[in-house]
Protein backbone atom coordinates (compact mmCIF):
# COMPACT_ATOMS: atom_id res chain seq x y z
CA UNK A 1 0.00 0.00 0.00
CA UNK A 2 1.37 3.19 -1.17
CA UNK A 3 1.42 4.83 2.91
CA UNK A 4 2.59 8.39 1.03
CA UNK A 5 -0.75 8.95 -1.09
CA UNK A 6 -3.26 6.72 0.55
CA UNK A 7 -5.81 5.89 -1.96
CA UNK A 8 -4.78 8.42 -4.55
CA UNK A 9 -3.11 8.46 -7.79
CA UNK A 10 -2.59 12.11 -9.07
CA UNK A 11 -3.70 15.34 -10.04
CA UNK A 12 -5.16 15.45 -13.33
CA UNK A 13 -6.60 18.14 -15.65
CA UNK A 14 -10.37 17.98 -16.85
CA UNK A 15 -9.99 19.87 -19.89
CA UNK A 16 -6.75 18.49 -21.47
CA UNK A 17 -5.60 15.23 -18.88
CA UNK A 18 -2.30 16.06 -18.06
CA UNK A 19 -1.41 15.00 -14.87
CA UNK A 20 0.47 16.53 -11.56
CA UNK A 21 2.19 15.24 -8.24
CA UNK A 22 -0.16 15.34 -5.54
CA UNK A 23 0.42 19.01 -4.13
CA UNK A 24 -1.65 21.85 -3.65
CA UNK A 25 -2.01 23.27 -6.92
CA UNK A 26 -5.35 23.82 -8.71
CA UNK A 27 -5.20 24.77 -11.86
CA UNK A 28 -3.51 22.79 -15.15
CA UNK A 29 -0.15 25.10 -15.95
CA UNK A 30 -1.49 24.18 -19.62
CA UNK A 31 -4.39 25.59 -20.15
CA UNK A 32 -5.81 26.39 -16.69
CA UNK A 33 -8.02 23.95 -16.81
CA UNK A 34 -8.78 22.51 -13.02
CA UNK A 35 -7.24 19.70 -11.79
CA UNK A 36 -9.35 16.29 -10.31
CA UNK A 37 -8.12 14.08 -7.64
CA UNK A 38 -7.57 10.32 -9.36
CA UNK A 39 -8.22 7.58 -7.63
CA UNK A 40 -6.74 3.84 -7.51
CA UNK A 41 -10.19 2.25 -7.65
CA UNK A 42 -8.90 -1.33 -8.03
CA UNK A 43 -7.43 -0.94 -4.53
CA UNK A 44 -10.49 0.82 -3.19
CA UNK A 45 -12.84 -1.58 -4.08
CA UNK A 46 -10.75 -4.63 -2.27
CA UNK A 47 -11.15 -2.41 1.06
CA UNK A 48 -14.32 -0.71 0.62
CA UNK A 49 -17.19 -2.73 1.48
CA UNK A 50 -20.39 -2.38 2.48
CA UNK A 51 -19.61 -4.38 6.03
CA UNK A 52 -16.57 -2.47 5.97
CA UNK A 53 -18.20 0.94 5.89
CA UNK A 54 -21.24 -0.50 8.24
CA UNK A 55 -18.24 -0.92 10.78
CA UNK A 56 -16.80 2.40 11.14
CA UNK A 57 -18.02 5.15 12.88
CA UNK A 58 -20.85 7.74 11.77
CA UNK A 59 -19.19 10.18 9.76
CA UNK A 60 -18.27 11.72 6.70
CA UNK A 61 -14.75 9.44 6.62
CA UNK A 62 -16.36 6.00 6.98
CA UNK A 63 -16.11 6.45 3.57
CA UNK A 64 -12.55 7.63 4.05
CA UNK A 65 -10.93 5.81 0.97
CA UNK A 66 -12.65 7.77 -1.56
CA UNK A 67 -11.75 10.72 0.19
CA UNK A 68 -8.22 12.26 -0.94
CA UNK A 69 -6.36 12.63 2.58
CA UNK A 70 -3.76 9.88 2.64
CA UNK A 71 -3.43 8.91 6.16
CA UNK A 72 -6.22 9.42 9.32
CA UNK A 73 -8.15 12.63 9.13
CA UNK A 74 -6.99 14.93 11.46
CA UNK A 75 -9.65 17.36 11.50
CA UNK A 76 -13.43 17.27 11.13
CA UNK A 77 -13.58 13.54 12.75
CA UNK A 78 -17.09 13.81 13.84
CA UNK A 79 -18.28 16.09 10.40
CA UNK A 80 -21.54 14.19 8.50
CA UNK A 81 -23.76 11.61 8.39
CA UNK A 82 -26.59 13.92 9.16
CA UNK A 83 -30.05 12.94 8.49
CA UNK A 84 -32.08 11.98 5.92
CA UNK A 85 -35.61 12.67 6.68
CA UNK A 86 -38.56 11.19 4.83
CA UNK A 87 -40.30 14.25 4.03
CA UNK A 88 -43.48 13.40 3.77
CA UNK A 89 -45.98 15.85 4.83
CA UNK A 90 -43.88 18.13 2.36
CA UNK A 91 -43.88 15.78 -0.51
CA UNK A 92 -47.99 16.09 -0.45
CA UNK A 93 -47.66 20.12 -0.38
CA UNK A 94 -45.65 19.89 -3.27
CA UNK A 95 -47.39 16.77 -5.39
CA UNK A 96 -44.97 13.85 -5.53
CA UNK A 97 -44.88 10.30 -4.33
CA UNK A 98 -41.53 10.61 -2.34
CA UNK A 99 -39.30 13.20 -1.05
CA UNK A 100 -36.47 13.17 1.49
CA UNK A 101 -34.87 15.80 2.66
CA UNK A 102 -30.56 15.62 3.45
CA UNK A 103 -30.56 17.53 6.24
CA UNK A 104 -26.91 19.48 6.34
CA UNK A 105 -28.63 22.36 8.80
CA UNK A 106 -27.25 20.19 11.30
CA UNK A 107 -24.00 19.45 10.20
CA UNK A 108 -21.53 19.62 12.50
CA UNK A 109 -19.63 22.00 13.71
CA UNK A 110 -20.81 24.71 11.72
CA UNK A 111 -24.40 23.88 10.17
CA UNK A 112 -23.52 23.72 6.86
CA UNK A 113 -22.63 21.18 4.59
CA UNK A 114 -19.26 22.99 3.64
CA UNK A 115 -18.06 21.40 7.09
CA UNK A 116 -17.74 17.78 4.40
CA UNK A 117 -15.01 19.90 2.39
CA UNK A 118 -13.07 22.01 5.25
CA UNK A 119 -12.53 18.65 7.35
CA UNK A 120 -10.75 16.92 3.45
CA UNK A 121 -8.92 20.38 3.05
CA UNK A 122 -7.56 21.03 6.49
CA UNK A 123 -6.33 17.45 6.83
CA UNK A 124 -4.58 17.56 3.50
CA UNK A 125 -3.63 21.27 4.36
CA UNK A 126 -1.68 19.33 7.56
CA UNK A 127 -0.44 16.53 6.05
CA UNK A 128 0.89 19.14 2.91
CA UNK A 129 2.81 20.79 5.79
CA UNK A 130 0.30 23.67 5.82
CA UNK A 131 0.08 26.02 9.14
CA UNK A 132 -1.87 28.87 8.19
CA UNK A 133 -5.88 28.48 6.03
CA UNK A 134 -7.82 30.48 4.26
CA UNK A 135 -10.59 30.89 1.81
CA UNK A 136 -12.64 33.02 -0.29
CA UNK A 137 -16.13 32.84 1.04
CA UNK A 138 -19.83 33.58 0.46
CA UNK A 139 -19.92 32.67 4.52
CA UNK A 140 -20.76 29.09 4.92
CA UNK A 141 -17.31 28.27 3.76
CA UNK A 142 -15.93 30.79 6.04
CA UNK A 143 -17.35 29.88 9.18
CA UNK A 144 -16.50 26.49 8.72
CA UNK A 145 -12.89 27.05 7.99
CA UNK A 146 -12.92 29.78 11.19
CA UNK A 147 -14.13 26.89 13.23
CA UNK A 148 -12.21 23.72 11.88
CA UNK A 149 -8.63 26.06 12.03
CA UNK A 150 -9.71 26.74 15.88
CA UNK A 151 -10.28 23.24 16.83
CA UNK A 152 -7.08 22.26 14.95
CA UNK A 153 -4.67 24.74 15.77
CA UNK A 154 -4.16 26.09 12.54
CA UNK A 155 -4.35 30.31 11.52
CA UNK A 156 -7.36 31.37 9.93
CA UNK A 157 -7.70 33.77 7.33
CA UNK A 158 -10.84 34.61 5.57
CA UNK A 159 -12.15 36.61 3.42
CA UNK A 160 -16.36 37.73 2.41
CA UNK A 161 -18.04 40.16 0.93
CA UNK A 162 -18.18 43.23 3.68
CA UNK A 163 -22.36 43.12 3.18
CA UNK A 164 -22.25 39.78 4.31
CA UNK A 165 -25.48 38.95 6.72
CA UNK A 166 -24.46 39.59 10.29
CA UNK A 167 -24.87 35.84 11.21
CA UNK A 168 -22.38 34.85 9.42
CA UNK A 169 -19.94 37.53 9.78
CA UNK A 170 -19.90 36.65 13.36
CA UNK A 171 -20.09 33.30 13.07
CA UNK A 172 -16.47 33.84 11.94
CA UNK A 173 -15.12 36.07 14.06
CA UNK A 174 -15.91 34.40 17.21
CA UNK A 175 -13.64 31.69 16.25
CA UNK A 176 -10.80 33.81 16.19
CA UNK A 177 -10.33 33.74 12.63
CA UNK A 178 -9.01 37.30 11.18
CA UNK A 179 -12.09 37.86 9.05
CA UNK A 180 -11.01 40.08 6.08
CA UNK A 181 -14.17 42.24 4.53
CA UNK A 182 -14.25 43.15 0.91
CA UNK A 183 -15.79 45.90 -0.20
CA UNK A 184 -17.35 44.09 -3.44
CA UNK A 185 -19.03 41.17 -4.77
CA UNK A 186 -17.78 37.32 -4.11
CA UNK A 187 -16.22 37.12 -6.94
CA UNK A 188 -14.68 40.10 -6.79
CA UNK A 189 -12.87 38.25 -3.25
CA UNK A 190 -12.27 35.13 -4.93
CA UNK A 191 -10.20 37.19 -7.45
CA UNK A 192 -8.08 38.93 -4.71
CA UNK A 193 -8.01 35.37 -2.62
CA UNK A 194 -5.77 33.84 -5.95
CA UNK A 195 -3.84 37.09 -6.05
CA UNK A 196 -3.14 36.59 -2.48
CA UNK A 197 -2.47 32.54 -2.53
CA UNK A 198 0.25 33.61 -5.38
CA UNK A 199 1.97 35.30 -2.88
CA UNK A 200 1.70 33.79 0.50
CA UNK A 201 2.37 29.93 1.57
CA UNK A 202 -0.95 29.46 2.60
CA UNK A 203 -3.37 26.70 2.11
CA UNK A 204 -6.36 28.80 0.12
CA UNK A 205 -9.16 26.03 0.68
CA UNK A 206 -11.32 27.02 -2.57
CA UNK A 207 -8.10 27.96 -4.49
CA UNK A 208 -4.81 25.68 -4.40
CA UNK A 209 -6.54 22.81 -2.11
CA UNK A 210 -9.70 23.15 -3.65
CA UNK A 211 -9.43 19.68 -6.10
CA UNK A 212 -9.14 18.11 -2.45
CA UNK A 213 -11.42 19.91 -0.93
CA UNK A 214 -14.22 19.96 -3.88
CA UNK A 215 -14.09 16.02 -2.68
CA UNK A 216 -15.55 16.18 0.37
CA UNK A 217 -19.19 16.98 -1.05
CA UNK A 218 -19.16 13.46 -2.42
CA UNK A 219 -19.63 12.44 1.22
CA UNK A 220 -22.99 14.24 1.03
CA UNK A 221 -24.14 11.86 -1.49
CA UNK A 222 -22.40 8.43 -0.38
CA UNK A 223 -24.69 9.77 3.03
CA UNK A 224 -27.76 9.69 0.72
CA UNK A 225 -27.30 6.21 -0.57
CA UNK A 226 -26.17 4.34 2.09
CA UNK A 227 -29.53 6.34 4.13
CA UNK A 228 -31.67 5.25 1.28
CA UNK A 229 -30.34 1.59 1.78
CA UNK A 230 -27.45 1.11 -0.86
CA UNK A 231 -29.58 2.41 -4.02
CA UNK A 232 -29.18 5.91 -6.33
CA UNK A 233 -32.33 8.60 -5.95
CA UNK A 234 -33.89 8.80 -8.98
CA UNK A 235 -33.85 12.45 -8.95
CA UNK A 236 -31.88 14.73 -7.36
CA UNK A 237 -32.24 18.47 -6.67
CA UNK A 238 -28.94 20.46 -5.81
CA UNK A 239 -28.53 24.06 -5.54
CA UNK A 240 -25.69 25.53 -7.27
CA UNK A 241 -23.10 28.65 -6.31
CA UNK A 242 -19.92 27.28 -8.69
CA UNK A 243 -21.72 23.91 -9.56
CA UNK A 244 -19.30 22.50 -7.43
CA UNK A 245 -21.38 20.12 -5.26
CA UNK A 246 -23.84 18.92 -7.92
CA UNK A 247 -21.01 17.82 -10.02
CA UNK A 248 -19.62 15.83 -7.17
CA UNK A 249 -23.02 14.38 -5.84
CA UNK A 250 -22.56 13.01 -9.44
CA UNK A 251 -19.43 11.56 -8.86
CA UNK A 252 -20.57 10.16 -5.65
CA UNK A 253 -22.95 8.11 -7.12
CA UNK A 254 -20.89 7.16 -10.18
CA UNK A 255 -18.40 5.94 -7.39
CA UNK A 256 -20.42 3.44 -5.18
CA UNK A 257 -21.57 2.01 -8.52
CA UNK A 258 -18.65 1.61 -10.22
CA UNK A 259 -17.60 -0.36 -6.65
CA UNK A 260 -20.32 -2.13 -6.96
CA UNK A 261 -21.80 -0.83 -3.47
CA UNK A 262 -25.27 0.44 -5.49
CA UNK A 263 -26.83 -1.19 -8.33
CA UNK A 264 -26.55 0.62 -11.16
CA UNK A 265 -29.89 2.83 -12.29
CA UNK A 266 -30.51 5.78 -14.14
CA UNK A 267 -31.07 8.73 -12.36
CA UNK A 268 -31.21 12.39 -12.53
CA UNK A 269 -29.90 15.61 -11.26
CA UNK A 270 -31.77 18.78 -11.21
CA UNK A 271 -29.68 22.12 -10.59
CA UNK A 272 -31.05 24.78 -8.94
CA UNK A 273 -30.51 28.42 -8.56
CA UNK A 274 -31.88 31.81 -7.32
CA UNK A 275 -33.27 34.12 -10.66
CA UNK A 276 -31.12 36.77 -9.40
CA UNK A 277 -28.13 35.10 -9.89
CA UNK A 278 -28.69 32.09 -12.34
CA UNK A 279 -26.03 32.13 -15.03
CA UNK A 280 -25.97 27.99 -14.95
CA UNK A 281 -29.90 27.55 -14.66
CA UNK A 282 -30.17 30.16 -17.66
CA UNK A 283 -28.22 28.29 -19.71
CA UNK A 284 -29.31 24.33 -18.80
CA UNK A 285 -33.07 26.20 -20.35
CA UNK A 286 -31.53 27.75 -23.21
CA UNK A 287 -29.84 24.14 -24.12
CA UNK A 288 -26.99 25.64 -24.05
CA UNK A 289 -23.14 23.91 -23.09
CA UNK A 290 -21.68 27.30 -21.48
CA UNK A 291 -23.02 30.14 -19.27
CA UNK A 292 -22.61 33.92 -19.51
CA UNK A 293 -21.26 35.67 -16.14
CA UNK A 294 -23.84 37.73 -14.72
CA UNK A 295 -23.64 40.21 -11.65
CA UNK A 296 -25.15 38.45 -8.63
CA UNK A 297 -28.26 40.25 -7.44
CA UNK A 298 -30.50 37.88 -4.94
CA UNK A 299 -30.65 37.45 -1.14
CA UNK A 300 -29.90 34.19 -1.68
CA UNK A 301 -26.25 35.39 -0.79
CA UNK A 302 -24.51 32.22 -0.57
CA UNK A 303 -25.44 30.96 -4.06
CA UNK A 304 -24.18 34.48 -5.31
CA UNK A 305 -21.32 33.32 -7.54
CA UNK A 306 -21.39 35.28 -11.35
CA UNK A 307 -18.86 33.09 -12.56
CA UNK A 308 -19.07 29.70 -11.51
CA UNK A 309 -16.21 27.68 -12.23
CA UNK A 310 -17.69 24.52 -12.20
CA UNK A 311 -20.84 25.86 -14.43
CA UNK A 312 -19.65 24.28 -17.82
CA UNK A 313 -19.50 20.33 -15.93
CA UNK A 314 -22.74 21.31 -13.83
CA UNK A 315 -24.12 21.74 -17.45
CA UNK A 316 -22.83 19.17 -18.54
CA UNK A 317 -23.95 16.39 -15.44
CA UNK A 318 -26.81 17.59 -15.98
CA UNK A 319 -27.29 17.18 -19.82
CA UNK A 320 -25.97 14.07 -19.11
CA UNK A 321 -28.40 12.74 -16.89
CA UNK A 322 -31.37 14.32 -18.35
CA UNK A 323 -31.86 16.83 -15.31
CA UNK A 324 -33.68 20.16 -15.35
CA UNK A 325 -32.01 23.69 -14.46
CA UNK A 326 -34.22 26.29 -12.73
CA UNK A 327 -34.26 29.13 -10.81
CA UNK A 328 -36.41 31.47 -8.31
CA UNK A 329 -36.80 34.65 -7.04
CA UNK A 330 -36.18 36.14 -4.04
CA UNK A 331 -40.18 35.87 -2.88
CA UNK A 332 -40.00 32.27 -3.76
CA UNK A 333 -36.89 31.50 -1.73
CA UNK A 334 -38.71 32.61 1.24
CA UNK A 335 -42.21 30.79 0.26
CA UNK A 336 -39.14 27.43 -0.29
CA UNK A 337 -37.58 28.41 3.70
CA UNK A 338 -41.12 28.81 5.35
CA UNK A 339 -42.67 25.50 3.43
CA UNK A 340 -40.29 23.26 4.71
CA UNK A 341 -39.98 24.29 7.73
CA UNK A 342 -43.82 24.33 8.32
CA UNK A 343 -43.81 20.56 6.94
CA UNK A 344 -41.05 19.73 8.15
CA UNK A 345 -40.07 21.89 10.97
CA UNK A 346 -36.44 22.05 8.94
CA UNK A 347 -35.12 25.63 9.13
CA UNK A 348 -32.90 26.40 6.26
CA UNK A 349 -31.23 28.82 4.97
CA UNK A 350 -31.62 31.15 1.76
CA UNK A 351 -29.89 28.08 -0.60
CA UNK A 352 -32.50 25.86 1.25
CA UNK A 353 -35.41 27.89 -0.01
CA UNK A 354 -33.87 28.19 -3.30
CA UNK A 355 -33.68 23.97 -3.49
CA UNK A 356 -37.12 23.96 -2.11
CA UNK A 357 -38.23 26.65 -4.16
CA UNK A 358 -36.93 24.88 -7.46
CA UNK A 359 -38.14 21.37 -6.66
CA UNK A 360 -41.60 22.78 -6.26
CA UNK A 361 -41.40 24.45 -9.96
CA UNK A 362 -40.31 21.26 -11.91
CA UNK A 363 -42.47 18.80 -9.84
CA UNK A 364 -45.02 21.18 -10.98
CA UNK A 365 -44.23 21.74 -15.10
CA UNK A 366 -43.47 17.56 -14.97
CA UNK A 367 -39.74 17.29 -14.72
CA UNK A 368 -39.86 15.80 -12.00
CA UNK A 369 -42.57 13.42 -12.45
CA UNK A 370 -45.28 13.25 -9.93
CA UNK A 371 -45.06 9.47 -9.40
CA UNK A 372 -41.12 9.63 -8.64
CA UNK A 373 -38.92 9.74 -5.32
CA UNK A 374 -36.67 12.40 -4.70
CA UNK A 375 -33.80 13.85 -2.61
CA UNK A 376 -33.44 17.42 -1.67
CA UNK A 377 -29.78 18.60 -0.63
CA UNK A 378 -30.07 21.37 1.95
CA UNK A 379 -27.33 22.66 2.92
CA UNK A 380 -27.57 25.12 4.99
CA UNK A 381 -29.25 26.37 8.74
CA UNK A 382 -31.43 29.27 8.44
CA UNK A 383 -30.05 30.73 11.51
CA UNK A 384 -27.50 32.01 9.71
CA UNK A 385 -29.73 33.90 7.24
CA UNK A 386 -31.98 35.73 9.30
CA UNK A 387 -32.33 38.72 7.57
CA UNK A 388 -33.77 36.79 4.34
CA UNK A 389 -36.96 35.91 6.59
CA UNK A 390 -37.55 38.86 9.04
CA UNK A 391 -40.65 40.27 8.46
CA UNK A 392 -42.14 37.37 6.10
CA UNK A 393 -42.62 35.48 8.78
CA UNK A 394 -46.07 36.70 10.53
CA UNK A 395 -45.59 38.41 14.07
CA UNK A 396 -46.18 37.61 17.93
CA UNK A 397 -49.57 38.26 19.00
CA UNK A 398 -48.70 40.78 22.65
CA UNK A 399 -51.05 40.05 25.31
CA UNK A 400 -50.76 41.51 29.14
CA UNK A 401 -50.38 38.36 31.41
CA UNK A 402 -53.79 37.97 31.72
CA UNK A 403 -56.06 34.88 31.56
CA UNK A 404 -58.69 36.98 29.99
CA UNK A 405 -57.12 38.64 27.85
CA UNK A 406 -55.55 34.72 26.44
CA UNK A 407 -59.15 34.07 25.99
CA UNK A 408 -60.48 37.01 24.21
CA UNK A 409 -57.42 36.18 21.79
CA UNK A 410 -58.27 32.64 21.10
CA UNK A 411 -61.95 33.94 20.74
CA UNK A 412 -61.27 36.72 18.30
CA UNK A 413 -58.92 34.19 16.12
CA UNK A 414 -61.05 31.35 16.06
CA UNK A 415 -64.15 33.79 14.99
CA UNK A 416 -62.05 35.47 12.22
CA UNK A 417 -61.36 31.58 10.80
CA UNK A 418 -64.67 30.46 11.21
CA UNK A 419 -66.34 34.17 9.40
CA UNK B 1 2.97 55.82 -19.02
CA UNK B 2 2.60 51.83 -19.94
CA UNK B 3 0.01 49.65 -19.23
CA UNK B 4 0.49 46.82 -16.85
CA UNK B 5 -0.11 43.29 -17.34
CA UNK B 6 -0.27 41.35 -14.11
CA UNK B 7 0.81 38.22 -14.14
CA UNK B 8 -0.78 34.84 -12.38
CA UNK B 9 1.28 31.97 -10.48
CA UNK B 10 1.02 29.42 -13.24
CA UNK B 11 2.63 31.73 -15.93
CA UNK B 12 5.57 33.18 -13.76
CA UNK B 13 7.85 30.41 -15.68
CA UNK B 14 7.44 31.59 -18.77
CA UNK B 15 8.15 35.58 -17.66
CA UNK B 16 11.37 34.55 -15.77
CA UNK B 17 9.40 35.11 -12.93
CA UNK B 18 8.01 38.36 -13.43
CA UNK B 19 4.70 39.12 -12.09
CA UNK B 20 4.17 42.43 -14.07
CA UNK B 21 4.76 43.32 -17.32
CA UNK B 22 4.56 46.56 -18.63
CA UNK B 23 2.68 46.46 -22.35
CA UNK B 24 2.37 49.89 -24.63
CA UNK B 25 -0.79 47.77 -26.71
CA UNK B 26 -4.46 49.87 -27.02
CA UNK B 27 -6.02 46.52 -26.40
CA UNK B 28 -6.32 43.37 -24.73
CA UNK B 29 -5.76 41.53 -27.70
CA UNK B 30 -2.49 43.38 -28.82
CA UNK B 31 -1.52 43.24 -25.17
CA UNK B 32 -1.63 39.26 -25.66
CA UNK B 33 0.16 39.72 -28.46
CA UNK B 34 2.77 42.05 -27.35
CA UNK B 35 3.32 39.47 -24.43
CA UNK B 36 3.86 36.69 -27.19
CA UNK B 37 6.53 38.44 -28.77
CA UNK B 38 8.28 39.14 -25.32
CA UNK B 39 7.22 35.69 -23.93
CA UNK B 40 6.72 33.25 -26.98
CA UNK B 41 4.59 30.43 -25.88
CA UNK B 42 2.42 32.17 -23.52
CA UNK B 43 -0.26 33.17 -26.14
CA UNK B 44 -1.14 29.34 -26.29
CA UNK B 45 -2.22 29.34 -22.91
CA UNK B 46 -4.02 31.97 -22.75
CA UNK B 47 -5.98 31.60 -25.73
CA UNK B 48 -7.20 27.97 -28.14
CA UNK B 49 -6.94 27.24 -31.38
CA UNK B 50 -9.95 29.45 -32.76
CA UNK B 51 -7.93 32.54 -30.75
CA UNK B 52 -10.73 33.31 -28.07
CA UNK B 53 -9.54 33.35 -24.31
CA UNK B 54 -9.85 29.84 -23.26
CA UNK B 55 -12.67 29.29 -21.05
CA UNK B 56 -10.97 29.14 -17.50
CA UNK B 57 -9.35 32.34 -17.95
CA UNK B 58 -10.61 35.47 -16.62
CA UNK B 59 -8.92 38.72 -17.98
CA UNK B 60 -10.30 41.65 -16.35
CA UNK B 61 -8.84 45.80 -16.76
CA UNK B 62 -8.82 47.59 -14.03
CA UNK B 63 -10.86 45.01 -12.23
CA UNK B 64 -13.89 44.61 -14.68
CA UNK B 65 -13.98 41.21 -16.54
CA UNK B 66 -13.47 42.09 -20.01
CA UNK B 67 -16.61 39.86 -20.79
CA UNK B 68 -18.74 42.46 -19.54
CA UNK B 69 -16.49 45.26 -21.91
CA UNK B 70 -15.65 44.31 -25.18
CA UNK B 71 -13.32 41.01 -24.25
CA UNK B 72 -10.52 41.29 -26.70
CA UNK B 73 -11.55 44.58 -27.91
CA UNK B 74 -11.53 46.17 -25.16
CA UNK B 75 -9.71 49.40 -25.45
CA UNK B 76 -6.94 49.85 -23.11
CA UNK B 77 -5.70 53.59 -21.83
CA UNK B 78 -2.56 54.45 -20.00
CA UNK B 79 -2.44 53.25 -16.34
CA UNK B 80 -4.72 50.54 -17.01
CA UNK B 81 -4.43 47.31 -14.96
CA UNK B 82 -4.62 44.12 -16.60
CA UNK B 83 -4.98 40.92 -14.79
CA UNK B 84 -5.14 37.20 -15.73
CA UNK B 85 -6.71 34.54 -13.12
CA UNK B 86 -7.66 31.02 -13.88
CA UNK B 87 -11.04 30.77 -13.15
CA UNK B 88 -12.14 29.57 -9.60
CA UNK B 89 -14.82 29.27 -6.74
CA UNK B 90 -16.58 27.90 -4.25
CA UNK B 91 -18.13 29.65 -1.49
Amino acid sequence: MDTNNGFMKALKCRECGREYPLAATHVCEFDFGPLEVVYDYDRIKASLTVPVIRSRPQSMWRYRELLPVAGDPTVGQQVGFTPLVKADRLAKRLGIRELWVKNDTVNYPTLSFKDRVVSVALSRARELGFTTVACASTGNLANSVAANAASAGLKAYVFIPSDLEQGKVVNSLVYGANVIGIRGHYDEVNRLCAEIAGKYGWAFVNVNMRPYYAEGSKSMGFEIMEQLGWKVPQHTVVCMASGSLLTKIHKSYQEFAKLGLVPETKYKIHGAQATGCSPITTAQKAGMDFFKPVKPNTIAKSLAIGTPADGFYALKVMKETGGSGEDVTDDEVREGIKLLAETEGIFAETAGGVTVGVAKKLIASGHIPPDASAVLCITGNGLKTLDAVVGHVGQTREIKPSLREFEALLERETRLVTA
Amino acid sequence: MPKKVRIPTPLRKLTNDEEVIEVNADTVGGAIAELQTKFPGIQERLLDENGGVRRFVNVYVNEEDIRFLQNQQTVLKDGDEISIIPAIAGG
